[in-house]
C-alpha cells in the first residue's frame, strides 16, 4: 500500500466518528432539540463498547453495546428536556459531565487491556486494486455504515413523510401540536437516534480507531460534532464535506508532529481546536445560509397547552 | 419550592449514590458516610475543603450572571488557566521584583488575563454571532495546550531537576494562610466569599443586575427596554472570565506555589454545576460551591478509605446536576398525570 492510500485511509477512519456523531446531532436538532450530551453519549458508547468486546471477545457485540449505552444515555436527556421540559443547554452539560465521571468509573478496570479491532473488511480481488481497492473495498464496516447513514439520513428527512413532519416540528412545534403531530414521541425517537449515533460513534473510537480504553479518549470529538452540524447548516451532505475536512486537519498535524516540524508539539494537537473556531466564524458570517436552516425551535422546550 | 427544590435534588442525587456504592460492592450508609461526614470531622481537612470551594464559589458566582442573561459561557476552565498563567508572569518571569505590591499586583493580573480570554467568544458572538458555547469550550482545550507548553518550555524552572514546573513562588507572591496552626487554607476563601457577596448586590440592588434578568428572561422586552444585549454579552463574559482568572490565580498562589502543566482538576466544568445548585444566585453558589468541594474532598477521601475509584466524585458531582435540573421542573410547572386519551382512527 502507497503513502497516499494510507493516509487517505487514516483520514477516513478520523472521520468516521465525527460524522456519525454529528449526523445523529443533526436529527436531534432538526427536531428542534439541541443535546449538548454528545461529548458524553459518545465516551459511554466508547467504554460500553470496548467493555463488552473485551468480555465477550466479540468486537461486533462491542458495537453493538455502544449503541446500546449511547442511546440509554440519551434517555436520560430526553426524559429531563422532553417530559420535565428542563433546560435543553444545561442538561446536555449535565449529560457530558456524568458521562465522562461514569465512563471512567466503568472503564477502571480496563486501562491498559488490549483491545480487539474490528478487522477491515476485505474482498478477494476488488481489495487488491491498486488505489481504490483498499479506500472502497478495505476499509472497516463502520466506515460504510456512516456512508449509508449520510445517505439514509439525507433521504429520510428530505424524502419522506416522518423526515418532513420531524422537520416542521423542529420549525414550529405549537403548529406541529395543534396539527395532533405527537411532538414529544417524534422528540424522544430523534434524540434516541441521536443517542444511538453517538455511541456507534463512540464504539468506533474504543474497537477501530484506537482499540483500547483511555480515560477521556473521546477529546472533545464529541463537541466537535457538534460544531459540524453548526457548520454543515443541518444538511447531511456538508457533514460529510466537514466531517472529512476535520479528519484531515487531525490526521495532517499528526504526520507534521511525526515529521517533527520545528512547532510545537501542543500547537498542532491544538490545530482541530482552532480549526473549529475558525471555521465557526467563517460559516456564522453567512446570517442567512445560516438562518434560512437553522430549526426555528432549536433549544426550546415544548409544554402542550390544554 | 424555589430553596426546597435544589435540596431535593441532593436527596435524590445521595439515593443515587447510595445506590452506586452498593453497586461497587461497599454498604451504601457506610461509604456515605466516608464521603461526605467524614472528610468535614477534622480540622485540618475542613482547611482542604475551604481551598477547594474558593474557585468553585468564585466560578460558580461569575457564571450565575452569563447564565441569568442567556450567555452561555462553558469555558471558565479555559479563562482559569489564563488567570493562573497572566499572574504568574511576575514571579515567574521577574523573581527579583520583591514587595508587598506583588501580591495585589499578581491577583489583578490574574484577572485581567481571565478576561482577556473570556473576551474572545463575546467578541466572537458580538461580531459574527458565533455559537458561545462551541467557542468557549474549544478555548478550554487551546488554553490546556498552551500552559502545558509554557510550563514545559519557556517557564520551565531551570533548577528544577527537568520537572514540568515553575520555580517556586517567593512567600510575599504566596496568598498567605488564614489559621496555619489549624490548616492550610488560605485567604482565597475570604476573596471568593466577597466577591461572591459583591455580585450579589450586584444582581439584587443595581440597575446592571436588573437588566441582566430581563435580557436574559425576555430579549424582546429588554430590546423595547433599549437594554443593549451587544454590551450585556460582553459585560457577562467578562465578569465571568474575571472571577475565573482571579480563580486561577488563588489556587496557583494559594495551593500550589508555583505553575504545574495542570492547575484545576476541572473546577470550571463543576462551577457550571455550582451555579445551578445555586439557582442561578450568587449566595446560593456559596452554599453550592462548599457542596461541591465536599464531593472532590469525599473522592479522596473514599478513594483512600474504601478504595473506590476517584471518579466516583465525577459521577457524583454529574448526578447532582442532573438531578438538580429535573427538580427545576417543580419550580416552573405545576406536574398533573393525565390519562391520554384515545382518539380512534378516522374520527376526527
Amino acid at each position: 500500500m502507497g503513502m497516499t492510500e494510507a493516509i487517505l485511509l487514516t483520514i477516513a477512519t478520523a472521520a468516521t466518528p465525527l460524522l456519525i456523531a454529528a449526523l445523529g446531532e443533526l436529527v436531534v436538532e432538526r427536531s428542534g432539540v439541541l443535546n449538548l450530551g454528545v461529548e458524553g453519549m459518545m465516551i459511554m458508547g466508547a467504554v460500553g463498547g470496548f467493555a463488552a468486546a473485551s468480555l465477550t471477545g466479540n468486537p461486533w457485540i462491542g458495537i453493538l453495546i455502544a449503541i446500546l449505552f449511547g442511546a440509554i444515555t440519551s434517555l436520560a436527556f430526553a426524559f429531563l428536556t422532553l417530559s420535565l421540559a428542563a433546560n435543553q443547554v444545561a442538561t446536555g452539560l449535565a449529560l457530558t459531565i456524568l458521562g465522562l465521571g461514569l465512563s471512567g468509573l466503568i472503564g477502571e478496570p480496563f486501562v491498559g487491556q488490549a483491545g480487539i479491532k474490528l478487522s477491515n473488511i476485505s474482498i478477494p480481488v476488488l481489495t487488491d486494486l491498486p488505489l481504490v481497492g483498499p479506500l472502497l473495498f478495505g476499509q472497516d464496516p463502520i466506515f460504510y455504515m456512516s456512508i449509508a447513514l449520510v445517505i439514509g439520513v439525507a433521504w429520510f428527512l428530505f424524502r419522506t413523510r416522518f423526515g418532513l413532519t420531524l422537520r416542521s416540528i423542529g420549525d414550529n412545534h405549537i403548529s406541529a401540536h395543534a396539527l395532533g403531530i405527537p411532538v414529544l414521541r417524534y422528540r424522544y425517537f430523534a434524540v434516541m437516534f441521536g443517542g444511538a449515533c453517538a455511541g456507534l460513534a463512540g464504539g468506533h473510537l474504543s474497537l477501530v480507531y484506537t482499540p483500547q480504553w483511555v480515560e477521556n479518549m473521546s477529546a472533545g470529538r464529541g463537541w466537535i460534532a457538534l460544531a459540524l452540524v453548526v457548520f454543515a447548516s443541518w444538511r447531511p451532505a456538508r457533514v460529510l464535506a466537514g466531517a472529512y475536512l476535520f479528519g484531515a486537519v487531525s490526521i495532517g498535524q499528526l504526520h507534521a508532529q511525526a515529521l517533527g516540524v520545528g512547532v510545537p508539539s501542543q500547537l498542532l494537537t491544538a490545530l482541530p481546536y482552532i480549526a473549529t473556531i475558525v471555521v465557526l466564524v467563517l460559516i456564522s458570517q453567512n446570517v442567512r445560509t445560516t438562518l434560512i436552516n437553522t430549526p426555528a425551535m432549536l433549544g426550546r422546550a415544548f409544554v402542550p397547552e390544554r | 419550592m424555589t430553596y426546597l427544590s435544589p435540596i431535593i435534588g441532593l436527596a435524590l442525587a445521595l439515593i443515587a449514590g447510595a445506590i452506586m456504592f452498593s453497586f461497587l460492592g461497599k454498604p451504601p450508609l457506610g461509604a456515605l458516610y466516608a464521603y461526605f461526614i467524614e472528610p468535614v470531622s477534622e480540622m485540618w481537612s475542613v482547611h482542604e475543603l475551604l481551598i477547594k470551594a474558593a474557585p468553585l464559589i468564585l466560578m460558580g458566582a461569575g457564571l450565575c450572571v452569563c447564565y441569568q442573561s442567556n450567555n452561555w459561557n462553558i469555558g471558565a476552565e479555559g479563562q482559569m488557566i489564563m488567570g493562573g498563567m497572566a499572574g504568574s508572569i511576575l514571579p515567574v518571569l521577574f523573581p527579583q521584583i520583591a514587595g508587598p505590591f506583588v501580591l495585589p499586583a499578581m491577583l489583578i493580573m490574574g484577572v485581567i488575563g481571565g478576561m482577556a480570554y473570556a473576551g474572545i467568544p463575546a467578541l466572537l458572538k458580538t461580531k459574527f454571532k458565533t455559537n458561545e458555547i462551541l467557542t468557549s469550550l474549544m478555548l478550554v482545550y487551546i488554553a490546556q495546550l498552551i500552559l502545558d507548553w509554557t510550563v514545559r518550555g519557556p517557564w520551565r524552572n531551570p533548577h528544577g531537576l527537568n520537572f514540568p514546573e515553575t520555580r517556586q513562588f517567593d512567600a510575599f507572591a504566596r496568598l498567605p494562610e488564614m489559621i496555619p496552626a489549624d490548616g492550610r487554607a488560605n485567604f482565597g476563601f475570604v476573596i471568593a466569599v466577597v466577591v461572591a457577596l459583591l455580585i450579589w448586590v450586584l444582581m439584587a440592588k443595581t440597575m446592571k443586575g436588573f437588566q441582566v434578568k430581563v435580557i436574559g428572561a425576555s430579549p424582546r422586552a429588554a430590546k423595547f427596554a433599549g437594554f443593549d444585549a451587544k454590551n450585556m454579552v460582553f459585560f457577562a463574559f467578562l465578569l465571568a472570565g474575571a472571577t475565573a482568572g482571579l480563580a486561577g490565580i488563588v489556587e496557583v498562589a494559594g495551593a500550589s506555589g508555583q505553575l504545574r502543566t495542570t492547575i484545576s482538576p476541572g473546577y470550571g466544568f463543576t462551577a457550571i454545576i455550582v451555579a445551578f445548585l445555586g439557582r442561578l444566585n450568587p449566595i446560593g453558589a456559596i452554599v453550592a460551591g462548599l457542596v461541591l468541594a465536599l464531593t472532590f474532598l469525599g473522592g479522596e477521601a473514599a478513594q483512600i478509605s474504601l478504595g473506590v475509584s476517584d471518579k466516583v466524585a465525577r459521577v457524583f458531582q454529574g448526578l447532582i446536576l442532573f438531578f438538580v435540573l429535573a427538580c427545576d421542573t417543580l419550580i416552573l410547572y405545576r406536574i398533573r398525570f393525565v390519562a391520554s386519551k384515545i382518539i380512534p382512527k378516522g374520527a376526527a
